[in-house]
């Protein structure tokens, strides 16, 4: 772990790469997420912190339609990436998707072998043209990922047979080799001890080159050391979006203060 | 006394053990249920299952194994070229059997007195008349000698029942009264109780292994019967199958090789019917249906495999093979006169076809839904639609289990029957011609040991070599399919 290692908040001058704005989300009956509005910007990383149950999952899985998949989910309101709404009727959530990537709580690294993992996303996107092509692209993902050289001897090997965080960077590396614009994690650290939660930090700092990172995690001092923007959601409200620094030193809101100094949650 | 008296005696013990039981350890503990070591119930049942559980154990050994020993005792008094031919000395010591059974009717009814029934002669009454009168026929005079073995073994009979009600009784009572002297507060009665339950289940298990034993060993001497009078090499090679029945005379061709090929080519032609529909309405359901189809189809297509397969069997004969020789017949829809007859491999296979796709798409359906949602949603998480997902994400992890499925299938559709027999035709043929009348092995067997056949002979006892084989090869299968599908749960658990 990097001690000296401080989100910097060099990041005013970023693009907005994703608006949201008024969005609601039920469930069934159960009103999930409460008129939230926040401005994601772009080559910045994004924390969502908040209580069990707050909403901040189910806010992100609504970036790249993943709700679309949970039949009784109903999502109003305007999500804008790079000004288009992506839940405009014109827009295939499957295209958003490669667009948008995810790495989920739990590695879920298919019951395929290494390379083929990473292979999955450009194979049926049609990124490469032939296979030296699509090595390129594996290997780049992989070191990206910074797991190229733990496995670049293995790449054959099932990817189920790796250890957790490198199940989690495999994940991670299958997700940059689509190319995405944003890269959403939700709790990506929560299945890992603190070593591999190290080189996953590390990581996303780095990702933050690239990308937009929305990050959503539990641990405050995870988003106090990766992010440079945190949102805090409590009870399906977004209650303060702003400088990750001043949201755990100044926090305008006293539901803030009381989650970040470990009062509720 | 007859055993269903014991077995009244053993209840009604039972059920007083359980009250004196409870009572008793009630007592020791002062009148407080808290003091016990149990509750009161499971004292009472320990004292009735010590009361019952051995009595009623050595009354059905008792019962097994008394007319065993009876028969052996009174068959040593038969001369001894009776006793040498297997068959004569059963038909004489039958013979015994029904006197002494007719005495005791006759006794029972009140036709003779029990002293008349012990005293009777041949010289002096006709015992066949008289038995007669109280409705017991015997087909031939009765000699001194059988008479006097019958009574004979009425006495060993009765004497043995007297012991019989003796030992039982007594063991039904020590039962009961150990259990009631280790009645006492800290007397742990749930885990005597909890070990009887144990051993029920233990023991309701074994009935299972143990009947399959009892198949096997019955299949495999009478097999080695067959294969002493019919040489293996020309059972097992055999390209011909033409059993003749006895009274024709003539030694039968009883080759296996035709009835095989009818069989595993009657069921490829069901797999290629059952694989493609019972998997592609597996991934339906699984995947694409929604709730209140799913609870609506599902159900539906399991109800096929409650269908009895005789039914089904009718359906092949009656719609299925005039369809298909409407089709594919002389005068058909296409010309081509392939089909002779409606009985023909294509038939028995498509509808055999039809009743494998619940078992295909049950088992491929629970083997879909036990991939991890995280798979779905790793899938459609980088992008790929629905059928992307599908096809290069969870069938190849489903896959080992859906072969397991149509293995399972497989091994259905070898030993199926009456679709065959209704279905497929009698002729055993070792044909390429999907549209000609075959047979199969289960088929086989049906006419070999329906017909009028003496049952020592090869034309016989060829079915059960037949059944033999049949039992080796889906065991086979099952073991596989299993073997793949256990190996396939652990991946995720």
């Amino acid at each position: 772990m990097r001690d000296n290692f401080r989100a910097e908040n060099d990041v005013t001058t970023n693009a907005v790469k994703i608006a949201a704005r008024n969005v609601q989300v039920y469930y069934g009956e159960t009103h999930a997420i409460k008129d939230v509005s926040v401005d994601i910007e772009d080559k910045t990383v994004t924390a969502f912190i908040g209580p069990s149950g707050c909403g901040k999952s189910t806010f992100l899985r609504c970036i790249n339609r993943m709700n679309d998949t949970i039949d009784i989910c109903r999502v109003e309101g305007d999500i804008r990436i790079d000004d288009e709404d992506i839940y405009d009727r014109r827009v295939d959530p499957v295209q958003l998707r490669a667009k948008v990537g995810m790495v989920f709580q739990k590695p879920n690294p298919f019951p395929k072998s290494i390379y083929d993992n990473v292979a999955y996303g450009p194979r049926i996107h049609g990124l490469s043209r032939n296979k030296s092509e699509l090595d390129d692209i594996v290997e780049r993902a992989l070191k990206r990922a910074a797991i190229w050289n733990e496995v670049r001897d293995r790449l054959h090997a099932p990817g189920t047979g790796l250890s957790g965080g490198q199940q989690q960077r495999l994940c991670i590396a299958r997700a940059v080799a689509t190319e995405p614009e944003v890269l959403l994690m939700d709790e990506p650290c929560s299945a890992l001890d603190p070593i591999a939660t190290a080189q996953v930090e590390e990581l996303i700092d780095e990702l933050r080159q690239n990308y937009s990172v929305v990050i959503v995690t539990h641990s405050m001092q995870q988003a106090a050391r990766v992010s440079q923007k945190t949102a805090f959601f409590h009870l399906g409200n977004l209650v303060e979006f702003g400088e990750t620094d001043k949201i755990f030193t100044a926090p305008e809101d006293p539901r803030t203060e009381s989650y970040i100094t470990g009062r509720i949650g | 006394m007859p055993a269903s008296w014991i077995l009244l005696i053993i209840i009604a013990l039972s059920v007083i053990g359980y009250f004196i039981a409870k009572q008793r350890a009630l007592a020791s503990g002062g009148g407080d249920r808290r003091v016990l070591h149990s509750l009161p119930k499971y004292y009472g049942t320990n004292a009735a299952l010590a009361a019952a559980a051995p009595a009623l154990l050595i009354l059905g050994i008792w019962m097994i194994l008394q007319p065993v020993v009876i028969d052996s005792i009174i068959s040593s008094n038969l001369p001894e070229a009776v006793q040498a031919d297997r068959g004569e000395r059963s038909l004489a010591m039958a013979d015994v059997q029904r006197i002494a059974d007719g005495l005791d009717t006759a006794v029972s009814r009140g036709a003779m007195t029990a002293d008349e029934a012990v005293d009777i002669r041949v010289g002096a009454s006709n015992v066949r008349e008289r038995l007669a009168e109280v409705g017991v026929a015997l087909g031939s005079e009765v000699d001194a000698n059988t008479l006097q073995m019958a009574q004979e073994y009425r006495a060993l009979t009765s004497t043995g029942n007297i012991w019989r009600a003796i030992a039982v009784l007594v063991v039904a009572l020590g039962g009961l009264a150990i259990a009631y002297m280790m009645t006492h507060k800290d007397f742990r009665a749930r885990n005597s109780v909890e070990r009887a339950i144990l051993s029920l289940l233990i023991a309701a298990a074994c009935v299972a292994i143990l009947t399959t034993v009892g198949i096997v060993f019955s299949l495999i001497f009478n097999t080695h019967d067959f294969f002493s009078r019919y040489p293996a090499e020309d059972f097992f090679f055999g390209t011909r199958w033409e059993p003749s029945f006895s009274g024709r005379g003539g030694a039968s061709d009883l080759g296996f090789l035709p009835l095989i090929w009818g069989t595993l080519f009657i069921s490829l032609i069901a797999l290629l019917v059952a694989v493609p529909l019972g998997l592609f309405s597996a991934i339906y359901l699984s995947e694409y249906a929604s709730k209140p189809v799913r609870s609506i189809v599902k159900p539906l297509l399991e109800m096929l495999a409650g269908i009895p397969t005789i039914v089904y069997g009718l359906f092949a004969l009656l719609t299925v093979g005039p369809l298909l020789l409407d089709v594919f017949g002389r005068d058909g829809v296409l010309g081509v006169n392939w089909m002779s007859g409606g009985t023909a491999a294509m038939t028995a296979g498509l509808v055999m076809g039809i009743m494998l796709i619940p078992f295909v798409s049950s088992l491929s359906d629970d083997i879909i839904n036990a991939v991890p949602q995280a798979m779905r949603d790793g899938s459609f998480g980088l992008g790929a639609t629905q059928s992307e997902t599908l096809r290069q994400v969870i069938l190849p992890a489903a896959l080992p289990g859906i072969v397991g499925a149509i293995l399972l299938a497989a091994s259905r559709a070898i030993g199926e029957t009456m679709i065959v027999v209704l279905g497929a035709g009698a002729a055993a043929s070792l044909s390429l011609n999907p549209f000609e009348a075959m047979t199969t092995v289960t088929a086989k067997i049906v006419s070999q040991l329906t017909g009028d056949g003496e049952f020592n002979s090869p034309e016989t006892l060829v079915a059960f070599a037949l059944g033999m084989t049949l039992f080796v090869i889906t065991l086979a299968l099952n073991i596989v399919a299993l073997w793949i599908v256990r190996r396939y749960r652990e991946q995720y658990e």
